[in-house]
């Protein structure tokens, strides 16, 4: 069992990426042995009101049940509570928020309000850090990345909120965890996409330094292709019940 | 057969106490995804002395004896580019002239000069004479000068590739950063420039675009600093490919443009 907590469906504004329709993602999880994905509507990251793709998404995993919405919420706009408890309602594995991209302080006060009403909902928020590398972002996308403090703010501002960050390298997340309590780093989750395999083994270290049941199996395709985060745990020598943990486990205690 | 046409070793003068373990770690990997050849520079001494893409002519030495010795210890499986520095242009000569004697296959050129500056010139002479392909690194794309270095673009990179039509080039990493459509558009019609692509970046639409830009022709497999990456292209590169066109990426490029007798099935 393979669950990818980090994909996404629709065109990217910045640039032409192929192959981002429900069949196509899922020809390529296919392709990759991943059963299911958390499924995050593209296009509307960058909209003034990112919960408008939110219907698409539903009905785009109602046709397809391998994929599991992962709506948005925008907690400055007036009715995000109703967007929350819609995603509570149909039992939705995470729903995201990328406050530098909609314009909110990463650790104000709209966010802290959106974590504790997570806590209370029992709704893991998911965060991304980036969706591409810095250098190579369009010259018009100029929303800064999430910075590490906004997380440690976030895991600090309830104490029921879970996290799942996508797309954070090795520095990040040392930054986070040895930052915070040991309560406040088990209720944050790290998908594999953006951290280094071999030879500098940032992966084999933080499995090590910062512990397997904190890291979750995610690509962040069809932005990047999802045969790199197979591939790096393939470099590795885990046991099976590590590599299972990391796969799906640790994804599916997410929920409970 | 599998080569990596862009890899890096360290040693005992750089700033890394983990050189040991990195290189263990490469060579270990290598095994796992197949890799018979690791065509790997050594930049200096990696910062400690002096800068990364700026090596001092010692430091330049220092690296070059450290991955000739690292390729005496693995003769099956690593081979060398000679790196130079082009503003030390005799020292960068007789480097070029005692690696190749001792072995080496390639010449390695950083970011210590523009890719289209007259001092690489002689570099690119000597690398026809002696029929070895230069390796330059490349900023996909340099819309301004980053500290630490003097990164070239491919746009460059193709006119000194226009003035040496005899001389392979490698294009490094396509995915090491920055905007790779930009370099695939400048490189298309540039016979002589090859593609690496190596680099942490792996995006969905890139291999299809090198492809779609030079063909199979011109592309070379390699991994850099993320051999994850590296084996995570080669799988799709797998389904993307006929099995004649995925060696051609895989090792006959690379057959092609290095000396005659650099690797073992050649």
């Amino acid at each position: 069992m393979r669950t990818d907590v980090n994909a996404f469906l629709g065109a990217y504004p910045f640039r032409r990426v192929p192959r981002t329709s429900p069949e196509a993602v899922l020809a390529a999880m296919d392709r990759t042995k991943i059963d299911e994905a958390w499924v995050s509507h593209l296009p509307s990251v960058f909209w003034r009101d990112p919960a408008a793709g939110n219907a698409w998404l539903y009905e785009a995993s109602s046709r397809y049940p391998r994929l599991k919405p992962v709506p948005a919420v925008h907690p400055g706009l007036p009715g995000w509570e109703d967007v929350l408890a819609e995603a509570a309602s149909r039992a939705v594995p995470a729903v995201r928020c990328d406050p530098t991209f909609y314009g909110l302080d990463p650790m104000g006060s709209e966010m802290r309000v959106l974590a504790a009403a997570c806590g209370t909902t029992r709704v893991p928020l998911l965060l991304a850090v980036r969706f591409e590398d810095a250098r190579q972002r369009h010259p018009r996308d100029t929303s800064p990345e999430l910075p590490a403090a906004a997380v440690r703010a976030l895991l600090r501002a309830d104490g029921d909120v879970r996290l799942v960050v996508t797309h954070a390298g090795r520095e990040f997340v040392e930054e986070v965890h040895f930052g915070s309590t040991p309560d406040e780093a088990a209720r944050v989750w790290w998908d594999i996409a953006w951290i280094w395999g071999p030879p500098e083994d940032h992966l084999a270290t933080l499995l090590t330094t910062v512990g397997a049941e904190r890291f979750v199996f995610g690509t962040g395709q069809p932005l990047r292709i999802p045969e790199a985060s197979a591939a790096k745990l393939d470099l590795l020598d885990l046991d099976a019940g590590l590599r299972a943990a990391i796969d799906s486990g640790n994804a599916a205690k997410l929920g409970t | 057969m599998l080569i990596d046409v862009h890899a890096h070793f360290y040693h005992e003068r750089t700033p890394r106490a983990d050189w040991r373990e990195r290189n263990t770690s490469r060579l270990r990997a290598g095994d796992k995804i197949g890799i018979t050849i690791h065509v790997a520079s050594v930049l200096g001494t990696w910062g400690r002395t002096s800068p990364i893409y700026f090596p001092s002519p010692t430091d330049v030495t220092a690296g070059n004896d450290a991955l000739l010795a690292l390729a005496r210890v693995h003769p099956d499986r690593v081979r060398g580019y000679a790196c130079v520095n082009p503003n030390h242009t005799d020292h960068a000569r007789e480097e070029i002239a005692r690696c190749v004697a001792g072995g080496m296959v390639g010449i390695k050129l950083a970011a210590s000069r523009r890719a289209d500056d007259p001092l690489l010139d002689p570099i690119c002479a000597i690398a026809r004479e002696r029929r070895l392909p230069v390796l330059h690194h490349v900023w996909q794309h340099r819309r301004r000068d980053w500290p630490g270095q003097e990164a070239s673009d491919a746009v460059e990179l193709c006119r000194l590739a226009g003035r040496h039509p005899d001389v392979h080039l490698i294009l490094a990493h396509i995915g090491g950063g920055g905007d790779w459509e930009h370099s695939l558009r400048a490189v298309r019609g540039t016979a002589n420039v090859f593609v690496d692509l190596s680099g942490s970046g792996a995006d969905g639409g890139m291999l299809e675009a090198c492809l779609e830009a030079v063909g199979p022709g011109r592309l070379l497999w390699g991994c850099d600093l993320t051999m994850d990456t590296g084996l995570a292209k080669l799988r799709y590169l797998e389904r993307l490919l006929r099995p004649d066109e995925l060696e051609l990426v895989t090792w006959r490029n690379a057959a092609r443009i290095f000396p005659p007798g650099a690797f073992p099935a050649d």
